[in-house]
Protein backbone atom coordinates (compact mmCIF):
# COMPACT_ATOMS: atom_id res chain seq x y z
CA UNK A 1 0.00 0.00 0.00
CA UNK A 2 1.47 3.19 -1.20
CA UNK A 3 -1.24 5.67 -0.43
CA UNK A 4 -0.94 7.53 2.84
CA UNK A 5 -4.05 9.62 2.57
CA UNK A 6 -7.05 9.18 0.38
CA UNK A 7 -9.89 11.61 -0.01
CA UNK A 8 -13.04 10.43 -1.71
CA UNK A 9 -15.81 12.69 -2.96
CA UNK A 10 -15.31 15.27 -0.27
CA UNK A 11 -17.95 17.99 -0.10
CA UNK A 12 -18.35 20.78 2.38
CA UNK A 13 -21.29 23.13 2.49
CA UNK A 14 -21.28 26.15 4.72
CA UNK A 15 -24.77 27.15 5.75
CA UNK A 16 -25.66 30.51 7.16
CA UNK A 17 -28.91 31.94 8.48
CA UNK A 18 -31.74 30.26 10.38
CA UNK A 19 -34.95 30.83 8.48
CA UNK A 20 -33.70 31.69 5.03
CA UNK A 21 -30.60 29.60 4.85
CA UNK A 22 -27.91 30.37 2.38
CA UNK A 23 -25.50 27.70 1.27
CA UNK A 24 -21.95 28.13 0.09
CA UNK A 25 -20.16 25.22 -1.46
CA UNK A 26 -16.60 25.47 -0.19
CA UNK A 27 -15.39 22.09 -1.40
CA UNK A 28 -17.19 20.38 -4.23
CA UNK A 29 -16.76 16.65 -4.70
CA UNK A 30 -13.00 16.54 -4.39
CA UNK A 31 -11.05 13.31 -4.60
CA UNK A 32 -7.32 13.09 -4.23
CA UNK A 33 -4.67 10.86 -2.78
CA UNK A 34 -1.27 11.54 -1.28
CA UNK A 35 1.42 8.90 -1.47
CA UNK A 36 4.04 8.21 1.12
CA UNK A 37 7.03 10.53 0.82
CA UNK A 38 5.34 12.81 -1.65
CA UNK A 39 4.73 16.53 -1.76
CA UNK A 40 1.29 17.21 -3.08
CA UNK A 41 0.50 20.81 -3.95
CA UNK A 42 -2.93 22.32 -3.81
CA UNK A 43 -2.96 25.58 -5.72
CA UNK A 44 -5.76 28.07 -6.22
CA UNK A 45 -6.80 31.65 -5.74
CA UNK A 46 -8.13 32.90 -2.44
CA UNK A 47 -11.55 31.52 -1.62
CA UNK A 48 -11.10 28.39 -3.69
CA UNK A 49 -11.47 26.04 -0.74
CA UNK A 50 -7.84 25.01 -0.28
CA UNK A 51 -7.74 25.83 3.40
CA UNK A 52 -11.07 24.12 4.02
CA UNK A 53 -9.64 20.87 2.67
CA UNK A 54 -6.64 21.25 4.96
CA UNK A 55 -8.86 21.86 7.97
CA UNK A 56 -11.08 18.89 7.13
CA UNK A 57 -8.07 16.59 6.90
CA UNK A 58 -6.94 17.87 10.28
CA UNK A 59 -10.37 17.09 11.70
CA UNK A 60 -11.07 20.69 12.64
CA UNK A 61 -14.11 20.87 10.37
CA UNK A 62 -16.54 18.04 9.73
CA UNK A 63 -17.19 17.40 6.05
CA UNK A 64 -20.76 17.41 4.75
CA UNK A 65 -20.09 14.19 2.87
CA UNK A 66 -17.16 12.16 1.71
CA UNK A 67 -14.50 9.99 3.21
CA UNK A 68 -10.94 10.60 4.33
CA UNK A 69 -8.72 7.61 4.86
CA UNK A 70 -5.30 7.70 6.50
CA UNK A 71 -3.22 4.52 6.39
CA UNK A 72 -6.30 2.49 5.42
CA UNK A 73 -8.46 3.75 8.30
CA UNK A 74 -11.12 6.43 8.34
CA UNK A 75 -9.73 9.45 10.16
CA UNK A 76 -12.71 9.60 12.50
CA UNK A 77 -11.90 6.11 13.81
CA UNK A 78 -8.60 7.34 15.26
CA UNK A 79 -8.10 8.61 18.77
CA UNK A 80 -7.71 12.37 18.41
CA UNK A 81 -4.34 12.52 20.14
CA UNK A 82 -2.95 9.59 18.16
CA UNK A 83 -4.20 11.15 14.95
CA UNK A 84 -2.54 14.48 15.55
CA UNK A 85 0.74 12.75 16.22
CA UNK A 86 0.57 11.49 12.65
CA UNK A 87 -0.85 14.62 11.08
CA UNK A 88 0.55 18.02 11.91
CA UNK A 89 -0.11 21.40 10.41
CA UNK A 90 1.35 24.83 10.02
CA UNK A 91 -1.14 27.53 9.18
CA UNK A 92 -0.99 30.65 7.14
CA UNK A 93 -1.37 33.24 9.86
CA UNK A 94 1.36 32.95 12.49
CA UNK A 95 -0.03 35.91 14.44
CA UNK A 96 -3.09 33.95 15.47
CA UNK A 97 -1.21 30.74 16.18
CA UNK A 98 0.47 31.91 19.36
CA UNK A 99 -0.97 32.76 22.74
CA UNK A 100 0.19 36.26 23.41
CA UNK A 101 0.40 35.74 27.17
CA UNK A 102 3.06 33.04 27.00
CA UNK A 103 6.60 33.07 25.75
CA UNK A 104 7.14 30.97 22.69
CA UNK A 105 8.88 28.27 24.72
CA UNK A 106 5.48 27.10 25.89
CA UNK A 107 3.95 25.93 22.61
CA UNK A 108 7.24 24.22 21.80
CA UNK A 109 7.34 22.37 25.10
CA UNK A 110 3.63 21.57 24.87
CA UNK A 111 4.26 19.74 21.62
CA UNK A 112 6.02 17.01 23.61
CA UNK A 113 2.81 16.24 25.50
CA UNK A 114 1.49 14.48 22.41
CA UNK A 115 4.27 11.91 22.74
CA UNK A 116 3.74 8.84 24.90
CA UNK A 117 7.02 9.01 26.78
CA UNK A 118 7.71 12.65 27.45
CA UNK A 119 11.46 13.30 27.32
CA UNK A 120 13.34 14.96 30.16
CA UNK A 121 13.96 18.68 30.26
CA UNK A 122 17.50 18.34 28.96
CA UNK A 123 16.42 16.17 26.06
CA UNK A 124 13.61 18.56 25.21
CA UNK A 125 16.13 21.35 25.00
CA UNK A 126 18.32 19.31 22.71
CA UNK A 127 15.48 18.35 20.39
CA UNK A 128 14.28 21.95 20.21
CA UNK A 129 17.80 23.08 19.47
CA UNK A 130 18.23 20.69 16.54
CA UNK A 131 14.78 21.64 15.23
CA UNK A 132 15.80 25.29 15.31
CA UNK A 133 19.07 24.65 13.60
CA UNK A 134 17.23 22.87 10.80
CA UNK A 135 15.37 26.04 9.97
CA UNK A 136 18.42 28.23 10.41
CA UNK A 137 17.59 29.98 13.67
CA UNK A 138 19.46 30.41 16.88
CA UNK A 139 17.36 29.02 19.78
CA UNK A 140 19.18 31.08 22.42
CA UNK A 141 18.01 34.26 20.76
CA UNK A 142 14.43 33.12 20.39
CA UNK A 143 13.47 31.08 23.45
CA UNK A 144 11.92 33.13 26.21
CA UNK A 145 10.70 35.86 23.91
CA UNK A 146 7.08 36.83 23.55
CA UNK A 147 5.26 36.56 20.21
CA UNK A 148 4.96 40.32 19.82
CA UNK A 149 8.73 40.61 19.93
CA UNK A 150 9.12 38.46 16.83
CA UNK A 151 8.44 39.13 13.19
CA UNK A 152 5.84 37.16 11.29
CA UNK A 153 8.49 35.25 9.41
CA UNK A 154 10.24 34.24 12.60
CA UNK A 155 6.98 33.03 14.16
CA UNK A 156 6.18 30.94 11.11
CA UNK A 157 9.57 29.30 11.19
CA UNK A 158 9.15 28.51 14.88
CA UNK A 159 5.89 26.75 14.05
CA UNK A 160 7.65 24.71 11.40
CA UNK A 161 10.33 23.79 13.92
CA UNK A 162 7.56 22.78 16.31
CA UNK A 163 6.01 20.40 13.80
CA UNK A 164 9.42 18.81 13.18
CA UNK A 165 9.63 17.88 16.85
CA UNK A 166 6.85 15.31 16.49
CA UNK A 167 8.04 13.59 13.28
CA UNK A 168 4.58 13.39 11.73
CA UNK A 169 3.65 11.26 8.70
CA UNK A 170 1.74 14.03 7.06
CA UNK A 171 2.35 17.72 7.33
CA UNK A 172 -0.31 20.11 6.15
CA UNK A 173 1.48 23.25 5.13
CA UNK A 174 -1.17 25.87 4.63
CA UNK A 175 0.41 28.90 2.92
CA UNK A 176 3.48 28.05 4.91
CA UNK A 177 5.77 30.57 3.31
CA UNK A 178 3.40 33.39 2.48
CA UNK A 179 4.58 35.45 5.42
CA UNK A 180 8.26 34.53 5.29
CA UNK A 181 10.34 36.65 3.05
CA UNK A 182 11.96 35.45 -0.10
CA UNK A 183 15.48 35.06 1.22
CA UNK A 184 14.58 32.44 3.82
CA UNK A 185 11.73 30.86 1.87
CA UNK A 186 14.03 28.56 -0.04
CA UNK A 187 15.61 27.26 3.16
CA UNK A 188 12.22 26.19 4.46
CA UNK A 189 11.28 24.57 1.16
CA UNK A 190 14.62 22.77 1.02
CA UNK A 191 14.00 21.58 4.56
CA UNK A 192 10.68 20.07 3.51
CA UNK A 193 12.38 18.39 0.55
CA UNK A 194 15.02 16.97 2.86
CA UNK A 195 12.44 15.66 5.32
CA UNK A 196 10.58 14.09 2.43
CA UNK A 197 13.72 12.23 1.35
CA UNK A 198 15.08 11.28 4.74
CA UNK A 199 12.03 10.73 6.90
CA UNK A 200 9.46 9.80 4.27
CA UNK A 201 7.33 12.75 5.23
CA UNK A 202 4.33 13.48 3.06
CA UNK A 203 3.30 17.06 2.69
CA UNK A 204 0.07 18.62 1.56
CA UNK A 205 1.43 21.93 0.37
CA UNK A 206 -1.34 24.46 0.08
CA UNK A 207 -0.25 27.60 -1.70
CA UNK A 208 -1.16 30.23 -4.23
CA UNK A 209 2.38 30.56 -5.51
CA UNK A 210 2.85 28.41 -8.58
CA UNK A 211 6.60 28.90 -8.62
CA UNK A 212 6.92 27.42 -5.15
CA UNK A 213 4.61 24.56 -6.03
CA UNK A 214 6.71 23.84 -9.07
CA UNK A 215 9.95 23.90 -7.12
CA UNK A 216 8.83 21.67 -4.30
CA UNK A 217 5.98 19.53 -5.62
CA UNK A 218 5.68 16.10 -7.15
CA UNK A 219 2.04 16.32 -8.07
CA UNK A 220 -0.25 19.30 -8.19
CA UNK A 221 -3.96 20.01 -8.21
CA UNK A 222 -5.38 23.34 -9.30
CA UNK A 223 -8.56 24.41 -7.51
CA UNK A 224 -11.18 26.88 -8.57
CA UNK A 225 -14.35 27.55 -6.56
CA UNK A 226 -14.12 24.31 -4.62
CA UNK A 227 -13.48 22.05 -7.58
CA UNK A 228 -10.25 20.55 -8.78
CA UNK A 229 -10.01 21.73 -12.37
CA UNK A 230 -6.71 20.19 -13.30
CA UNK A 231 -4.28 17.81 -11.67
CA UNK A 232 -1.22 15.80 -12.52
CA UNK A 233 2.55 15.97 -12.37
CA UNK A 234 3.78 19.49 -11.70
CA UNK A 235 5.74 19.84 -14.90
CA UNK A 236 2.87 18.77 -17.09
CA UNK A 237 0.35 21.01 -15.40
CA UNK A 238 2.53 24.10 -15.24
CA UNK A 239 4.21 23.96 -18.63
CA UNK A 240 1.36 22.52 -20.68
CA UNK A 241 -1.79 23.68 -18.89
CA UNK A 242 -5.10 22.60 -20.39
CA UNK A 243 -7.71 24.38 -18.32
CA UNK A 244 -8.25 28.11 -18.90
CA UNK A 245 -8.10 28.89 -15.17
CA UNK A 246 -4.67 27.30 -14.87
CA UNK A 247 -3.53 29.35 -17.85
CA UNK A 248 -4.74 32.62 -16.32
CA UNK A 249 -3.10 31.73 -13.02
CA UNK A 250 0.23 31.10 -14.72
CA UNK A 251 -0.06 34.39 -16.61
CA UNK A 252 -0.40 36.28 -13.32
CA UNK A 253 2.94 35.12 -11.91
CA UNK A 254 5.27 38.10 -12.18
CA UNK A 255 8.28 37.16 -14.29
CA UNK A 256 11.69 37.97 -12.90
CA UNK A 257 13.00 39.41 -16.13
CA UNK A 258 10.91 41.38 -18.55
CA UNK A 259 7.75 43.28 -17.85
CA UNK A 260 4.04 42.89 -18.21
CA UNK A 261 2.33 45.17 -20.66
CA UNK A 262 -0.20 46.84 -18.43
CA UNK B 1 9.94 65.51 -14.23
CA UNK B 2 12.99 66.86 -12.50
CA UNK B 3 11.27 68.38 -9.53
CA UNK B 4 12.00 66.54 -6.33
CA UNK B 5 8.82 65.50 -4.64
CA UNK B 6 10.40 63.73 -1.73
CA UNK B 7 13.88 64.41 -0.51
CA UNK B 8 15.32 62.30 2.26
CA UNK B 9 18.69 63.22 3.66
CA UNK B 10 20.63 61.08 6.05
CA UNK B 11 17.50 59.91 7.82
CA UNK B 12 17.97 58.01 11.04
CA UNK B 13 15.40 56.34 13.25
CA UNK B 14 16.13 54.13 16.26
CA UNK B 15 14.04 51.84 18.42
CA UNK B 16 14.66 52.64 22.05
CA UNK B 17 13.63 50.49 24.96
CA UNK B 18 14.95 48.40 27.81
CA UNK B 19 16.57 46.16 25.20
CA UNK B 20 18.86 48.96 24.11
CA UNK B 21 18.96 51.07 20.98
CA UNK B 22 18.23 49.36 17.70
CA UNK B 23 19.48 51.31 14.73
CA UNK B 24 16.71 50.29 12.36
CA UNK B 25 17.16 53.10 9.88
CA UNK B 26 20.67 54.45 9.94
CA UNK B 27 21.51 57.22 7.55
CA UNK B 28 19.58 56.75 4.34
CA UNK B 29 19.18 59.29 1.57
CA UNK B 30 16.74 59.12 -1.29
CA UNK B 31 15.27 61.44 -3.89
CA UNK B 32 11.94 60.73 -5.44
CA UNK B 33 11.21 62.87 -8.46
CA UNK B 34 7.82 63.75 -9.76
CA UNK B 35 6.40 60.91 -11.81
CA UNK B 36 8.73 58.30 -10.42
CA UNK B 37 7.85 54.95 -8.91
CA UNK B 38 10.43 53.79 -6.42
CA UNK B 39 10.51 50.37 -4.81
CA UNK B 40 12.36 49.50 -1.62
CA UNK B 41 13.22 45.84 -1.20
CA UNK B 42 15.01 43.78 1.40
CA UNK B 43 14.58 41.02 3.92
CA UNK B 44 12.34 41.32 6.94
CA UNK B 45 14.13 43.03 9.79
CA UNK B 46 16.05 45.30 7.45
CA UNK B 47 14.15 48.38 8.47
CA UNK B 48 11.90 48.74 5.44
CA UNK B 49 8.72 49.32 7.42
CA UNK B 50 10.50 51.57 9.91
CA UNK B 51 11.67 53.57 6.92
CA UNK B 52 8.09 53.92 5.67
CA UNK B 53 6.92 55.03 9.09
CA UNK B 54 9.70 57.58 9.36
CA UNK B 55 9.10 59.21 6.00
CA UNK B 56 5.39 59.58 6.74
CA UNK B 57 5.85 60.78 10.29
CA UNK B 58 3.71 57.97 11.69
CA UNK B 59 6.15 56.21 13.95
CA UNK B 60 4.82 53.44 16.15
CA UNK B 61 5.82 53.45 19.83
CA UNK B 62 9.48 52.69 20.52
CA UNK B 63 10.57 53.95 17.10
CA UNK B 64 12.08 57.40 17.46
CA UNK B 65 13.22 59.90 14.90
CA UNK B 66 16.90 60.57 15.43
CA UNK B 67 18.04 62.91 12.75
CA UNK B 68 18.08 63.80 9.11
CA UNK B 69 15.47 65.46 6.98
CA UNK B 70 12.38 64.35 5.12
CA UNK B 71 11.17 67.09 2.80
CA UNK B 72 7.92 66.83 0.93
CA UNK B 73 7.14 69.86 -1.22
CA UNK B 74 8.82 72.26 1.17
CA UNK B 75 7.44 70.73 4.35
CA UNK B 76 10.03 69.12 6.57
CA UNK B 77 7.97 66.35 8.12
CA UNK B 78 9.93 66.21 11.36
CA UNK B 79 10.17 69.96 11.86
CA UNK B 80 6.53 70.94 11.49
CA UNK B 81 4.04 70.43 14.30
CA UNK B 82 1.99 67.22 14.37
CA UNK B 83 -1.15 69.25 13.84
CA UNK B 84 0.16 70.74 10.61
CA UNK B 85 1.39 67.34 9.55
CA UNK B 86 -2.00 65.79 10.15
CA UNK B 87 -4.09 68.54 8.59
CA UNK B 88 -1.99 69.82 5.73
CA UNK B 89 0.48 67.18 4.71
CA UNK B 90 -1.15 63.80 5.21
CA UNK B 91 -3.74 62.79 2.66
CA UNK B 92 -3.13 65.94 0.64
CA UNK B 93 0.56 65.61 -0.04
CA UNK B 94 1.42 62.13 1.13
CA UNK B 95 -0.69 59.12 1.88
CA UNK B 96 0.50 56.04 3.69
CA UNK B 97 -0.96 52.55 3.34
CA UNK B 98 0.42 50.46 6.19
CA UNK B 99 1.27 46.80 6.06
CA UNK B 100 -1.65 45.29 7.96
CA UNK B 101 -4.17 46.47 5.41
CA UNK B 102 -7.00 44.29 6.64
CA UNK B 103 -6.80 46.03 10.00
CA UNK B 104 -6.93 49.47 8.44
CA UNK B 105 -10.68 49.56 7.94
CA UNK B 106 -13.23 49.88 10.70
CA UNK B 107 -14.90 46.47 11.02
CA UNK B 108 -18.19 47.82 12.36
CA UNK B 109 -18.65 50.47 9.70
CA UNK B 110 -19.49 50.21 6.04
CA UNK B 111 -16.82 51.44 3.68
CA UNK B 112 -18.83 54.57 2.84
CA UNK B 113 -19.23 55.44 6.53
CA UNK B 114 -15.52 54.99 6.99
CA UNK B 115 -14.85 57.31 4.08
CA UNK B 116 -17.28 59.88 5.50
CA UNK B 117 -15.39 59.78 8.81
CA UNK B 118 -12.15 60.25 7.01
CA UNK B 119 -13.37 63.12 4.86
CA UNK B 120 -14.80 64.92 7.89
CA UNK B 121 -11.51 64.58 9.69
CA UNK B 122 -9.35 65.63 6.78
CA UNK B 123 -11.36 68.44 5.26
CA UNK B 124 -13.10 69.80 8.31
CA UNK B 125 -16.36 69.94 6.33
CA UNK B 126 -19.50 68.26 7.59
CA UNK B 127 -19.90 65.40 5.18
CA UNK B 128 -23.03 63.28 5.36
CA UNK B 129 -22.63 59.62 4.53
CA UNK B 130 -24.66 60.21 1.39
CA UNK B 131 -22.40 62.98 0.16
CA UNK B 132 -19.30 61.01 1.05
CA UNK B 133 -20.64 58.09 -0.93
CA UNK B 134 -21.14 60.34 -3.93
CA UNK B 135 -17.58 61.62 -3.76
CA UNK B 136 -16.18 58.16 -3.17
CA UNK B 137 -18.25 56.50 -5.89
CA UNK B 138 -16.90 58.97 -8.42
CA UNK B 139 -13.36 58.27 -7.31
CA UNK B 140 -13.86 54.50 -7.26
CA UNK B 141 -15.26 54.50 -10.76
CA UNK B 142 -12.39 56.60 -11.99
CA UNK B 143 -10.05 53.91 -10.72
CA UNK B 144 -12.12 51.16 -12.28
CA UNK B 145 -13.58 49.77 -9.08
CA UNK B 146 -17.16 48.75 -8.49
CA UNK B 147 -18.87 51.49 -6.46
CA UNK B 148 -21.18 48.93 -4.83
CA UNK B 149 -18.27 47.98 -2.61
CA UNK B 150 -18.99 51.15 -0.67
CA UNK B 151 -22.19 49.69 0.73
CA UNK B 152 -20.47 46.63 2.15
CA UNK B 153 -18.65 45.88 5.38
CA UNK B 154 -14.92 45.11 5.23
CA UNK B 155 -15.44 41.45 6.15
CA UNK B 156 -17.63 40.96 3.10
CA UNK B 157 -14.75 41.74 0.77
CA UNK B 158 -11.94 39.54 -0.42
CA UNK B 159 -8.36 40.45 0.47
CA UNK B 160 -7.59 41.79 -2.97
CA UNK B 161 -10.71 43.92 -2.99
CA UNK B 162 -9.92 45.30 0.48
CA UNK B 163 -6.45 46.23 -0.68
CA UNK B 164 -7.74 47.93 -3.81
CA UNK B 165 -10.41 49.77 -1.79
CA UNK B 166 -7.80 50.98 0.66
CA UNK B 167 -5.62 52.25 -2.16
CA UNK B 168 -8.67 54.05 -3.55
CA UNK B 169 -9.57 55.51 -0.15
CA UNK B 170 -6.05 56.70 0.50
CA UNK B 171 -5.90 58.47 -2.84
CA UNK B 172 -9.29 60.14 -2.48
CA UNK B 173 -7.75 63.54 -1.84
CA UNK B 174 -5.28 63.08 -4.73
CA UNK B 175 -2.06 63.05 -2.73
CA UNK B 176 1.09 63.72 -4.67
CA UNK B 177 2.94 60.84 -3.14
CA UNK B 178 1.62 57.45 -2.11
CA UNK B 179 3.68 55.31 0.23
CA UNK B 180 2.74 51.66 0.43
CA UNK B 181 4.09 49.01 2.76
CA UNK B 182 3.88 45.46 1.37
CA UNK B 183 0.73 46.05 -0.69
CA UNK B 184 0.66 42.61 -2.26
CA UNK B 185 2.32 40.27 0.19
CA UNK B 186 -0.94 38.87 1.57
CA UNK B 187 -2.61 38.40 -1.80
CA UNK B 188 -2.67 35.56 -4.27
CA UNK B 189 -1.12 35.99 -7.68
CA UNK B 190 -4.23 36.99 -9.59
CA UNK B 191 -5.24 39.68 -7.08
CA UNK B 192 -1.62 40.77 -6.92
CA UNK B 193 -1.67 41.41 -10.64
CA UNK B 194 -4.88 43.41 -10.31
CA UNK B 195 -3.42 45.54 -7.52
CA UNK B 196 -0.25 46.20 -9.50
CA UNK B 197 -2.29 47.12 -12.55
CA UNK B 198 -4.43 49.45 -10.48
CA UNK B 199 -1.42 51.22 -8.99
CA UNK B 200 0.05 51.78 -12.42
CA UNK B 201 -3.33 53.09 -13.62
CA UNK B 202 -3.65 55.50 -10.72
CA UNK B 203 -0.41 57.11 -11.66
CA UNK B 204 -1.23 57.20 -15.36
CA UNK B 205 -4.52 58.89 -14.66
CA UNK B 206 -2.70 61.51 -12.65
CA UNK B 207 -4.37 60.83 -9.31
CA UNK B 208 -0.96 60.51 -7.71
CA UNK B 209 2.34 61.73 -9.03
CA UNK B 210 4.87 59.44 -7.40
CA UNK B 211 4.87 56.19 -5.55
CA UNK B 212 7.14 54.62 -2.98
CA UNK B 213 6.44 50.94 -2.61
CA UNK B 214 8.01 48.69 -0.01
CA UNK B 215 8.05 44.96 -0.63
CA UNK B 216 10.17 41.89 -0.26
CA UNK B 217 9.12 40.32 -3.54
CA UNK B 218 11.57 41.67 -6.09
CA UNK B 219 9.84 40.22 -9.12
CA UNK B 220 6.50 41.84 -8.29
CA UNK B 221 8.25 45.07 -7.34
CA UNK B 222 10.02 45.17 -10.66
CA UNK B 223 6.69 44.97 -12.46
CA UNK B 224 5.50 48.06 -10.63
CA UNK B 225 8.47 50.33 -10.09
CA UNK B 226 10.90 52.19 -12.31
CA UNK B 227 13.64 52.36 -9.75
CA UNK B 228 14.53 49.82 -7.10
CA UNK B 229 16.45 50.47 -3.91
CA UNK B 230 17.81 47.52 -1.95
CA UNK B 231 17.89 47.99 1.81
CA UNK B 232 19.97 45.94 4.17
CA UNK B 233 20.29 46.35 7.93
CA UNK B 234 19.17 49.95 8.00
CA UNK B 235 21.14 51.17 5.02
CA UNK B 236 20.61 51.35 1.29
CA UNK B 237 23.15 49.12 -0.42
CA UNK B 238 22.19 49.42 -4.05
CA UNK B 239 19.85 51.39 -6.24
CA UNK B 240 19.20 51.68 -9.90
CA UNK B 241 16.70 51.14 -12.68
CA UNK B 242 14.49 48.14 -11.92
CA UNK B 243 15.61 46.02 -14.83
CA UNK B 244 19.27 46.82 -14.21
CA UNK B 245 19.10 45.79 -10.58
CA UNK B 246 17.24 42.55 -11.23
CA UNK B 247 19.09 41.76 -14.45
CA UNK B 248 22.57 42.60 -13.31
CA UNK B 249 22.81 42.80 -9.52
CA UNK B 250 26.11 44.25 -8.32
CA UNK B 251 26.11 44.23 -4.54
CA UNK B 252 26.73 40.77 -3.04
CA UNK B 253 23.55 41.12 -1.02
CA UNK B 254 21.44 41.86 -4.08
CA UNK B 255 23.04 38.89 -5.80
CA UNK B 256 22.17 36.62 -2.89
CA UNK B 257 18.65 38.03 -2.78
CA UNK B 258 18.17 37.38 -6.47
CA UNK B 259 19.63 33.91 -6.10
CA UNK B 260 17.07 32.96 -3.50
CA UNK B 261 14.08 33.94 -5.62
CA UNK B 262 11.93 31.29 -7.18
CA UNK B 263 11.00 32.28 -10.71
CA UNK B 264 8.51 30.16 -12.61
CA UNK B 265 11.00 28.88 -15.13
CA UNK B 266 11.71 25.37 -16.23
CA UNK B 267 15.22 25.22 -14.78
CA UNK B 268 14.12 26.26 -11.29
CA UNK B 269 13.30 22.72 -10.23
CA UNK B 270 16.72 21.35 -11.06
CA UNK B 271 18.78 24.21 -9.74
CA UNK B 272 19.82 23.84 -6.15
CA UNK B 273 18.64 27.17 -4.84
CA UNK B 274 19.93 28.37 -1.56
CA UNK B 275 18.85 31.00 0.85
CA UNK B 276 21.20 33.62 2.21
CA UNK B 277 23.14 32.05 5.08
CA UNK B 278 22.98 33.60 8.51
CA UNK B 279 20.62 36.24 9.78
CA UNK B 280 20.36 40.01 9.66
CA UNK B 281 22.88 41.32 12.22
CA UNK B 282 21.75 42.55 15.60
CA UNK B 283 21.25 46.23 14.95
CA UNK B 284 21.84 47.10 18.56
CA UNK B 285 25.54 46.62 18.01
CA UNK B 286 26.17 47.37 14.35
CA UNK B 287 29.70 46.87 13.13
CA UNK B 288 31.81 49.78 12.01
CA UNK B 289 32.27 48.34 8.58
CA UNK B 290 29.91 46.81 6.08
CA UNK B 291 26.84 45.35 7.72
CA UNK B 292 26.69 42.47 5.26
CA UNK B 293 30.22 41.40 6.26
CA UNK B 294 29.24 38.23 8.16
CA UNK B 295 27.16 36.83 5.34
CA UNK B 296 29.15 38.03 2.38
CA UNK B 297 30.97 35.59 0.12
CA UNK B 298 33.39 38.19 -1.20
CA UNK B 299 34.42 39.93 1.98
CA UNK B 300 37.78 41.62 2.33
CA UNK B 301 39.76 42.93 5.25
CA UNK B 302 38.67 46.48 4.77
CA UNK B 303 34.97 45.54 4.84
CA UNK B 304 35.09 44.83 8.53
CA UNK B 305 36.61 48.09 9.66
CA UNK B 306 35.39 50.77 7.33
CA UNK B 307 31.97 51.68 6.06
CA UNK B 308 31.86 51.06 2.31
CA UNK B 309 31.74 54.12 0.07
CA UNK B 310 28.96 54.90 -2.35
CA UNK B 311 30.06 54.25 -5.88
CA UNK B 312 27.97 56.07 -8.42
CA UNK B 313 27.74 55.50 -12.12
CA UNK B 314 24.85 57.10 -13.93
CA UNK B 315 21.70 56.08 -12.11
CA UNK B 316 23.36 53.17 -10.39
CA UNK B 317 24.58 53.49 -6.81
CA UNK B 318 26.33 50.62 -5.06
CA UNK B 319 27.70 50.72 -1.56
CA UNK B 320 30.47 48.15 -1.63
CA UNK B 321 34.24 48.01 -1.41
CA UNK B 322 34.53 45.54 -4.28
CA UNK B 323 33.89 48.27 -6.83
CA UNK B 324 36.17 50.86 -5.26
CA UNK B 325 39.14 50.20 -7.51
CA UNK B 326 37.73 49.16 -10.84
CA UNK B 327 34.48 51.07 -10.69
CA UNK B 328 31.21 49.60 -11.86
Amino acid sequence: MNELLEIENLTKLYTSGYVWTEKVVAVDNVSLSIKKSEIFCLVGGSGSGKTTIGNIILGLIKPTSGKIILNGRDIYSYNRKAYWKKVQAVFQDPYSSFNFFYTISKPLNDAFNLLEDVPSKEEKKKIIKTAFEKIGMNPDEIMGRYPHQLSGGQMQRILIARSFILHPHLLIADELTSMIDASTRVAVLNELLRLKEEEELSVLFITHDLAQAYYIGDRIAIMEKGKIVESGLVEEVIFSPKHSYTKSLIASVPPLHGRWKL
Amino acid sequence: MDKDLLLIENLRGYYKGIFGVVRAVDGVSLRVREGEKVGVAGESGCGKSSFAQLITGTTMPLLHYEGGAVRVNGYDIWKISPEVLRKEVKCKLISYVPQAMLNSLNPVKKIKEFIADMLRERTGCRYSVKNARKVAAQHFERLGLDANVLDLYPHELSGGMVQRSIIAISTIASPQLLIMDEPTSALDVSSQKKVIKMMIDIQRKGVIKSLVCIAHDLSALNQLCDRIVIMYAGKFVESGEGDDVTGNPLHPYTKALMGSLLPLEKETKYKSLSSIPGVVPDLRYPSLGCRFYDRCGRRMKICKVEDPPEIIKGKRIVKCWIYKKGGL
